[in-house]
């Protein structure tokens, strides 16, 4: 049975009275690509802060890579990547030049930039754009290497927010062909997503609604479950408010 | 049916960038017309076009009647637009943009409300709310209606579900569905291929270029290679391990199944035995129908 790197148990979060996570509970484990849905204020962005190391919880117990979330968030933030759509990366850098500073950033020592840098660079056929800078990169290149970067310090976890928004189908595939490899290698992918056919691809998805999860399994056991054709269908049928349209965005908070 | 967009080979360049090369294409009274295709792909730009806001370098377009290189003032009336970028006034209220938008036309929110009364009714309880305090899906619900205000006779939506969830999204597109009978044209772009079946038309766009126009059921028959389904319980090496066999013609990741065609156009049974040899487990197979995304990726494969 592979490991368990992320342990949610009776996760409480609140902010005065208004309660963002309501009794969470799940696992993940190591080599899982594990999708995290929900509609707009469902509580996903809380409870993904937590789990970085970003937030504490009120109350219940949280384990990250072996971490306490409450005890070491610090420790946590060691042990784990991050991309989201806007990427991570800097425009008026060049791609070493991002690479070195993320690195650096994880306490990498020299030698170890230098040796992944070129790894790097030479698995994605890269190597005449090392000196390139990132503004002048088409759109794939740069989410392909902003995902290699999230995993340089060779994390135990690595988030994902919308990472093939935009992107023509065949660098998609490409993408997730790159998020299998890494899977593969042990690394858990915890990807967080509005778009339905991204959800497809995880190993296991959850659903949120209204702070708490209501669905957690394989999309091919949910779709028998609820009896649809897609994910999609699911969600529709599962994630609705109760009150639709109701008050401010609460999922307002993005990592940073 | 009347064609409310003729555009004749419209191309239009930023410095050395090609945004858009020989746009051909037209959209009839009342169709929802979709454009679909990744960021980057000139999809704005040709709304920038369509809407008055950017001149073509080529070709020509007309748009309800008129030359949109030329008669800007008469045509900007009749469109309401709905720009990629939330572009309301966040510090003014809901009805306050409303009104806005509303006076900007020469008209009253009472004179069409019956227009946007569905869309509006599900913000209206928030109407004294600063529009920058909104959610995703109400600030889109906003945005529709000030594009709808004056009762435009064409709609045009830069990417309006993009950011938005499942549920939102879904309500979204059966509010444009019900546009259809006030005889409101509409043309919507969108990233994202599942948006496509819902349109009347599509266009297929990337790299500045129109690969295919037509219904989505007719560019889904348009596959040319039988297609068949695959999945196994690890995904990677099965992709690998197909990837190695020479009889594969393409093999692509789609969610959790790997769609597959044969050089041959046919089943190779030597498949499987390929795929036991190399341990993958729980192997189903199974013939499929292409979807719009299969034709898509059909359609940027080189040989195209």
């Amino acid at each position: 049975m592979a490991e368990t790197v992320i342990s949610v148990q009776n996760l409480v979060k609140k902010f005065g009275s208004f309660t963002a996570n309501d009794n969470l509970n799940f696992e993940v484990f190591s080599g899982e690509i594990f999708g995290f849905l929900g509609a707009n204020g469902a509580g996903k962005t809380t409870a993904i802060r937590i789990l970085s190391g970003l937030s504490q919880p009120t109350s219940g117990k949280v384990i990250v890579a072996g971490y306490d979330a409450s005890l070491q968030p610090e420790k946590i933030k060691r042990q784990i990547g991050y991309m989201c759509q806007k990427f991570s990366l800097y425009e008026d850098l060049t791609v070493r030049e991002n690479i070195t500073l993320y690195g650096g950033i994880y306490e990498m020592s020299r030698i170890q930039i230098n040796e992944r840098t070129e790894e790097l660079l030479k698995r994605l056929n890269f190597q005449e754009f090392g000196d390139r800078l990132i503004s002048d990169l088409p759109l794939g290149l740069k989410q392909k290497l902003a995902f290699s970067v999230a995993i340089l310090h060779k994390p135990k976890i690595v988030f994902l927010d919308e990472p093939t928004g935009g992107v023509d189908p065949i660098t998609r595939r490409q993408f997730w062909e790159m998020i299998y490899e890494t899977a593969a290698n042990g690394i858990t992918v915890f990807v967080t997503t509005h778009y339905m056919d991204e959800a497809e691809y995880c190993d296991r998805i959850s659903i949120m609604n209204e702070g708490r999860i209501v669905a957690l399994d394989t999309p091919e056991n949910l779709k028998n479950r609820y009896d649809a054709k897609s994910v999609e269908e699911v969600f529709v049928k599962i994630a609705r408010p109760s009150i639709s349209f109701s008050g401010s965005q609460t999922d307002k908070n993005s990592l940073p | 049916m009347h064609t409310i967009i003729e555009s004749s080979a419209v191309g239009k360049k930023f410095g050395k960038t090609q945004a858009l090369k020989n746009i051909s294409f037209s959209v009839k009274e009342s169709e929802i017309f979709g454009f679909i295709g990744p960021d980057g792909a000139g999809k704005t730009t040709l709304f920038r076009i369509i809407t008055t806001l950017l001149l073509p370098d080529e070709g020509e377009i007309r748009v309800l009647g008129h030359d949109a290189t030329k008669e800007f003032k008469a045509l900007r009336k009749r469109i309401g637009y709905m720009p990629g970028r939330f572009s309301l006034y966040q510090d003014l209220s809901v009805e306050e943009n409303l009104n806005f938008y509303a006076t900007v036309f020469g008209t009253t929110v009472k004179e069409n409300y019956e227009l946007i009364s569905d869309i509006y009714s599900h913000i209206e309880p928030f109407k004294k709310r600063l529009a920058g305090k909104l959610s995703g899906g109400m600030k889109q619900k906003l945005a529709l209606s000030c594009a709808l205000i004056h009762k435009p006779d064409l709609l045009v939506l830069d990417e309006p579900t993009t950011g938005v969830d499942a549920v939102s999204r879904s309500e979204f597109w059966e509010m444009l569905k019900k546009l259809k009978n006030y005889n409101i044209t509409i043309i919507v772009s969108t990233p994202y291929m599942d948006e496509a079946m819902r349109c009347d038309r599509v266009a297929l766009i990337q790299g500045g270029k129109l690969l295919i126009t037509d219904t989505p059921q007719q560019i889904r028959k348009g596959f040319t290679k039988k297609l068949f389904s695959v999945r196994a319980s690890e995904k990677y090496e099965l992709i690998n391990a197909l990837r190695s066999y020479p009889g594969i013609y393409t093999a692509y990741p789609f969610g959790d199944s790997v769609h597959v065609t044969f050089k041959n156009d046919r089943f190779e049974d030597s498949l499987i035995g390929l795929l036991n040899n190399r341990g993958i487990k729980n192997l189903k197979i199974s013939e499929m129908e292409a979807g719009i995304e299969d034709r898509f990726l059909e359609l940027m494969e080189p040989d195209n």
